[in-house]
C-alpha cells in the first residue's frame, strides 16, 4: 500500500489544483504536492535499505497485489526493486524542477499544472507496475498530455510536434499491446493466463513466441526510448515543447521507454533478446553516432539537447543489447543520469530563452557576463553530457563501456569502440555550444540589462546539480542500489543462454 | 397452472411492458387534447423514462416464453437496460433541441416504439420473432431521422435510410426462409442442431450476415450511414449511432454464438475480412471529414470494426468484451453527441472549423467533449481504453495476431482524427469562436452521467466480472 501513495499523492495535488484559483494558489499547491513526493520518494529510498539491511532478499519489495479483473487476470500488483527505486527518485527530482521552472507561467496555468501533475502520475505508476497490464496503462497514460502540453504552450511549429510525438508514441504503444497480447497468451497454464511479471519470468516461453513477439515489444518500447530509426518525434517535440514539458519529455517520459526494454522485452523474453542483440547494438551505435553528428549540425539550442539526447540514449540501448551485467547496470546508471542532466540542459536553454527569446547560438554570446548563475549551469549540463570525471554522465558511459566490452565478440568491440568515439564530437558540439553562446564578448546590447536567476529558477537547477554531482563523486550508493536488480535480469539471460 | 404462466408473462416480460405503458401515458395526453406545456412533458417523460431505466435492475428472471419466441436471461436484461440508459441519456440530451418542437410527443412515440421492437428483438429465441422487433425498430426510426421537417437533408436521410433498411431486410428474410428451408425450423437453439454445411446454408449464413452488415454499418454494407446520419437531426443521430447499432450488435452475438456455433471457424474468417475493411475505411474517411456528425458516423463505423474483433473471439470473453465495450461506447458517443446537440441547437454549427477555440467560451463542454473523445479513442484513464483493450483481448486469444497488429496500427491512425478535434478546440485561434452557452438542467445531468461513466467504468472492474458472469449462458 505504501507505494500506491506514489500515484495517489500526485492524484490528490491535480485534485487540489482542479479547486485552486489563481496562478498563486495553483503553483504553492503544485509545489507542495511535488515536494510532498519528493520527500517521499527519499522516504521510500530509506525504507529499501531497511528492509534490504534486515535480510529481506526478495526481488520486488512493497509488494502489493490485489485482482482487477479476475477473469481477465488482471491484477493491479506494485512492487520495486532497485531499478525502478532510481527512476522513481529520478521522477521526483524532474518533477520539482519542472515545477519549479514553470513558476511565471501566464496562460492557463491551471490546466499546465495539471497536465505536469498528471504525467507525473503516469511515471510514478508505471514504474512501480509490475502487472503488464497496469505498466501499460500508465505507459499510455502519459502520450496525451504531453500532446497537450506541446500543443497548447508551445513554441514553433507546435501543433506538428505535438501531433508527431502523440501519433508516434501511440504507434509504439500498439507494438508494446501486441507485444503484451502475444506474452499473456503464451502463459496458459489450463487457460489461466497471466500479466503477472513475476509469474512470467518464471515461466518458461518457448522461443519462437519469444522470436515472434519481442520485436514487437523493443521496438514498441524503443520508439519511447527514441530507437534509431524512429527517433524523430524526438527533436520536433522537444524543441517545440515549454521548458517544464522539455524536462519531463527528456527526462522521464524517453526513461519510460528504456526501462519497458529492459523489464519488459529483455527479462521477459530472454532467448529473444539473445538473439536479437546484433540488431540492437546495431541500431544503437547508428544512434549514437548519428545523433551526434546530426547535433553537430544544430543551431538552435533546444535542437542540440535533442539530439545528443538521441545519441545518449543510444547509450541506453547500447548498454541493454550488450546483456552482461555491467553494461545494463550502465544502461540503467545512464537512464538516470541522462534524466537529471538533460532535465538541467532544458531547464538552462528556458531560462535563457524567457530572457533574451531567442535559441539560435550565434546570436547569444557573452552570457556568462550578465548571467552568470545561469551561463554556470548551462555549462555544468554540458560537461556532465559530454562525461567530465566527478559529474553523473562519465560514472554512466564508462560503466556502459566496460560492460560491453565484456563481451568477448569482435563485433561487439567494434561497436563499443564506435560508440566511445562519439564521445569525441559530443565535446565538439557541447564546447562548441558553450563557447558561442555563454563565452565571448556580448553579441546584443540589449542583453546588458538581463536579470539572473530568481529564487525558483536557482533552486531547480541546485536540486538537479545536487544529483548528478551526488552520482558523480559517490556513485557507489546508486551503483549498490541497481545491482541486485540488474542481476536477476542478467540470470535469466543467463538461464535462456544454457538452455539452449 | 395458468396463474403461473400469467405471472411469469408480466415478471420475464418487465421492461417491454414499461415500454408499452409509457407509449400509452403519451398517447393518452395526445388524445386527450389537454394543453401540455413542451417542458412539463418533457419533464415527464424524463421521469417516466428513468423509472423505465430502474426497473430493468430489479427482479431478474430467466425464462422462456411462448415456444421460444420471447426468451430473457441476465445477460438480455443487461443489454436491455444499456439500451435504455442510452435512451434516457438521449431523451436529456434533446431538451433544447425539443423545448420548442411542436411534436414532442410525436417523437417520443416513435422513439419509444423503435426501443420497443429492440427489445424484441434481443429477447427473440426466433428468427422470425428478430425479423418482426427488428422492423418494429427501424422502421419508426426512419420517421425519426425525417423529424427536421424544414430541412431537405433530413428528408432525404430518411428515405435513403428506409430504402438501404428495406433492401437489408430482404436479405435477411432470404437469408432466414433459405435457412428454414434447410433445416426445418427457425429457433435458435433448432438452428444449431441441424447445420450440416450444405451450400445452401452457407449462402443463407451469407445472407444473413450481409443483413446484419447493413445494420450494424460495416464495410462494405456501410454507404447509408455517412448520408444519413448528416441529414437526421442530432439526437436521433446519436440514437442511430448508439442505440440502434448496439441493440443490432447484440443479436448478432447472440445469433452468431448460438445458431450458428459450428460454424465458427467460416465466421471468424469472415469477421476478420469484414473487420479489417471496416476499421480502416472507417477510418481513412473519417480523417477527410469536416462535419462533425459525418465524422462521428465514419468514427462509429471504425468503432464498429473493433467490436467484430471481440466478436470472433472465444465465446464468453468475446460476447463479455463486446458487451462491456457498447456500454463504454454510449457513455463516450453520448457524450460526444452531447456537447454536439447543444451546439448545434444554440447556434447551428456542425464544423470541425467552427469549434476552433472553443475552450476559450466554454472549458467546461471542451473538457466533456475531449474526454468522450479520448474514450472513443482508448486512451487511459477513460474507460475507452479498457473496452478497446478486452476487445482486442478476446480477439487475440484466438491467436489471430495479424489482425490484432492490424488493428492496434488503426488505433493510431484513429488517434489521429481525434486529435485533431482536439487541437481545434484547444489550440487553435479563432476570431468568431462559438458564443459561451448556458447548459439547461437536463443536458447537463445528462453529460455528468456520460462523463462519471466515461471515468468510472474503467477503474470498477467488478462491472466486466459481472457481464462476464453472465455470458456463459449460450
Amino acid at each position: 500500500m505504501l507505494l500506491s501513495l506514489l500515484i495517489i499523492l500526485p492524484l490528490l495535488t491535480a485534485l487540489a489544483i482542479l479547486f485552486c484559483k489563481g496562478l498563486k494558489q495553483v503553483r504553492i499547491v503544485s509545489l507542495i504536492g511535488a515536494s510532498a513526493q519528493f520527500i517521499f520518494s527519499f522516504g521510500v529510498l530509506f525504507e529499501y535499505w531497511k528492509e534490504r539491511a534486515s535480510g529481506n532478499t526478495a526481488q520486488f519489495l512493497f509488494d502489493f497485489n490485489i485482482s482487477w479483473f479476475e477473469s481477465l487476470h488482471i491484477h493491479y500488483h506494485v512492487g520495486i526493486d532497485g531499478i525502478s527505486l532510481a527512476m522513481i527518485l529520478l521522477t521526483a527530482f524532474v518533477v520539482i524542477a519542472g515545477i519549479l521552472v514553470s513558476w511565471t507561467q501566464e496562460t492557463l496555468h491551471q490546466e499546465f499544472f495539471l497536465l505536469l501533475i498528471i504525467l507525473s502520475a503516469g511515471a510514478y505508476g508505471y514504474f512501480i507496475s509490475l502487472d503488464l497490464f497496469t505498466l501499460f496503462f500508465f505507459l499510455e497514460l502519459a502520450v496525451i498530455p504531453k500532446f497537450m502540453l506541446i500543443g497548447i504552450w508551445g513554441s514553433g511549429k507546435k501543433e506538428y510536434s505535438a501531433m508527431k510525438l502523440a501519433l508516434m508514441l501511440m504507434a509504439g504503444s500498439a507494438l508494446v499491446f501486441v507485444g503484451l497480447m502475444g506474452l499473456y497468451f503464451s502463459t496458459g497454464i489450463n487457460g489461466a493466463h497471466s500479466f503477472d511479471l513475476l509469474e512470467i519470468s518464471q515461466m518458461h516461453i518457448s522461443t519462437s513466441v519469444q522470436n515472434t513477439f519481442f520485436p514487437f515489444a523493443f521496438i514498441g518500447f524503443g520508439i519511447f526510448a527514441a530507437l534509431f530509426p524512429f527517433h524523430t518525434w524526438v527533436p520536433d517535440g522537444h524543441s517545440s515543447a515549454p521548458t517544464a514539458a522539455s524536462m519531463f519529455l527528456a527526462g522521464i517520459s524517453m526513461k519510460l521507454g528504456g526501462y519497458g526494454c529492459l523489464r519488459v522485452a529483455t527479462y521477459l523474453m530472454p532467448d529473444a533478446a539473445h538473439r536479437y542483440s546484433p540488431v540492437i547494438i546495431l541500431l544503437s551505435t547508428v544512434a549514437i553516432i548519428y545523433g551526434a553528428f546530426a547535433t553537430m549540425m544544430q543551431k538552435d539550442l533546444k535542437y542540440i539537447n535533442a539530439y545528443s539526447s538521441v545519441s545518449h540514449c543510444g547509450f541506453v540501448l547500447l548498454g541493454i543489447g550488450m546483456l552482461t551485467q555491467t553494461s545494463i547496470t550502465g544502461a540503467v546508471l545512464q537512464m538516470v543520469s541522462h534524466g537529471l542532466m538533460t532535465a538541467l540542459f532544458f531547464a538552462a536553454i528556458g531560462m535563457i530563452y524567457s530572457r533574451t527569446h531567442t535559441r539560435m547560438t550565434e546570436q547569444l554570446g557573452g552570457l556568462l557576463k550578465v548571467l552568470p548563475f545561469i551561463s554556470t549551469v548551462f555549462v555544468i549540463a554540458g560537461l556532465c553530457s559530454l562525461g567530465l570525471p566527478g559529474l553523473s554522465g562519465f560514472v554512466a558511459e564508462v560503466t556502459v563501456f566496460m560492460g560491453s566490452w565484456q563481451n568477448p565478440d569482435q563485433w561487439y568491440r567494434l561497436a563499443t569502440i564506435l560508440a566511445c568515439a562519439s564521445i569525441v564530437v559530443t565535446a565538439v558540439y557541447i564546447l562548441r555550444a558553450a563557447g558561442k553562446s555563454v563565452m565571448g564578448p556580448i553579441r546584443n546590447r540589449q542583453y546588458d540589462h538581463l536579470t539572473d536567476a530568481h529564487w525558483n529558477e536557482r533552486l531547480a537547477a541546485g536540486i538537479l546539480v545536487t544529483g548528478i554531482v551526488a552520482i558523480g563523486v559517490a556513485p557507489f550508493w546508486l551503483y549498490d542500489l541497481i545491482t541486485p536488480g540488474t542481476e536477476y535480469i542478467i540470470q535469466q539471460v543467463g538461464k535462456a543462454i544454457t538452455l539452449k | 397452472m395458468t396463474m403461473i404462466m400469467g405471472i411469469d408473462f408480466l415478471v420475464l416480460m418487465k421492461q417491454e411492458w414499461m415500454v408499452i405503458a409509457i407509449l400509452f401515458i403519451l398517447l393518452f395526453i395526445k388524445v386527450s387534447g389537454d394543453d401540455w406545456q413542451n417542458e412539463n412533458i418533457l419533464k415527464l417523460v424524463n421521469i417516466l423514462m428513468f423509472i423505465n431505466l430502474m426497473t430493468g435492475f430489479f427482479g431478474y428472471r430467466d425464462g422462456i416464453l411462448f415456444n421460444e419466441m420471447f426468451k430473457t436471461n441476465h445477460l438480455i436484461v443487461t443489454e436491455k437496460n444499456i439500451l435504455s440508459l442510452g435512451t434516457f441519456i438521449i431523451s436529456l440530451q434533446s431538451y433544447s433541441w425539443l423545448k420548442n418542437n411542436k411534436q414532442v410527443i410525436e417523437f417520443y412515440l416513435l422513439l419509444l416504439s423503435t426501443l420497443l421492437g429492440m427489445f424484441f428483438m434481443i429477447s427473440a429465441g426466433n428468427l422470425l420473432m428478430f425479423y418482426l422487433g427488428l422492423e418494429l425498430s427501424s422502421i419508426p426510426l426512419a420517421a425519426l431521422a425525417n423529424f427536421d421537417l424544414e430541412k431537405r437533408k433530413s428528408g432525404e436521410a430518411a428515405f435513403k435510410f428506409i430504402i438501404s433498411s428495406a433492401f437489408a431486410s430482404g436479405l435477411l428474410l432470404f437469408g432466414i426462409s433459405l435457412v428454414y428451408g434447410t433445416t426445418g425450423t427457425l429457433t435458435l437453439s433448432g438452428i444449431s442442431e441441424h447445420l450440416d454445411g450444405s451450400p445452401l446454408q452457407i449462402l443463407a449464413f451469407i445472407l444473413l450476415i450481409s443483413g446484419f452488415g447493413f445494420k450494424i454499418s460495416a464495410v462494405p454494407f456501410h454507404l447509408w450511414t455517412a448520408d444519413v446520419y448528416e441529414g437526421s437531426p442530432v439526437t436521433v443521430t446519436s440514437y442511430f449511432s448508439v442505440i440502434s447499432k448496439g441493440s443490432v450488435l447484440f443479436v448478432f452475438v447472440t445469433v452468431l454464438y448460438t445458431a450458428f456455433k459450428s460454424y465458427a471457424v467460416t465466421w471468424n474468417h469472415i469477421l476478420f475480412i469484414i473487420s479489417v475493411f471496416t476499421m480502416v475505411t472507417g477510418n481513412l474517411f473519417a480523417i477527410r471529414q469536416n462535419n462533425l456528425k459525418r465524422f462521428l458516423a465514419f468514427s462509429s463505423i471504425s468503432q464498429v470494426g473493433f467490436i467484430l474483433i471481440g466478436m470472433s473471439g472465444q465465446s464468453q470473453a468475446g460476447t463479455a468484451s463486446v458487451v462491456y465495450f457498447i456500454l463504454i461506447y454510449t457513455f463516450s458517443n453520448l457524450g460526444a453527441f452531447g456537447v454536439i446537440s447543444l451546439v448545434s441547437a444554440y447556434s447551428g454549427k456542425e464544423n470541425i472549423e467552427e469549434y476552433r477555440a472553443f475552450y476559450k467560451t466554454n472549458p467546461r463542454l471542451s473538457w466533456v467533449l475531449a474526454i468522450s473523445l479520448f474514450s472513443l479513442a482508448g486512451i487511459p484513464p477513460t474507460a475507452g481504453f479498457f473496452g478497446k483493450f478486452f476487445l482486442l483481448m478476446a480477439g487475440a486469444g484466438q491467436g489471430n495476431y495479424l489482425l490484432i497488429t492490424i488493428a492496434a496500427l488503426n488505433m493510431v491512425v484513429s488517434l489521429y482524427y481525434y486529435l485533431k478535434i482536439i487541437k481545434a478546440i484547444f489550440m487553435d485561434t479563432n476570431e468568431n469562436p462559438i458564443d459561451k452557452l448556458l447548459t439547461p438542467p437536463s443536458p447537463k445531468l445528462a453529460l455528468i452521467i456520460c462523463t462519471t461513466g466515461i471515468i468510472l467504468t474503467g477503474f470498477i472492474g467488478y462491472i466486466y466480472e459481472y457481464i462476464y458472469s453472465m455470458s456463459t449462458i449460450f
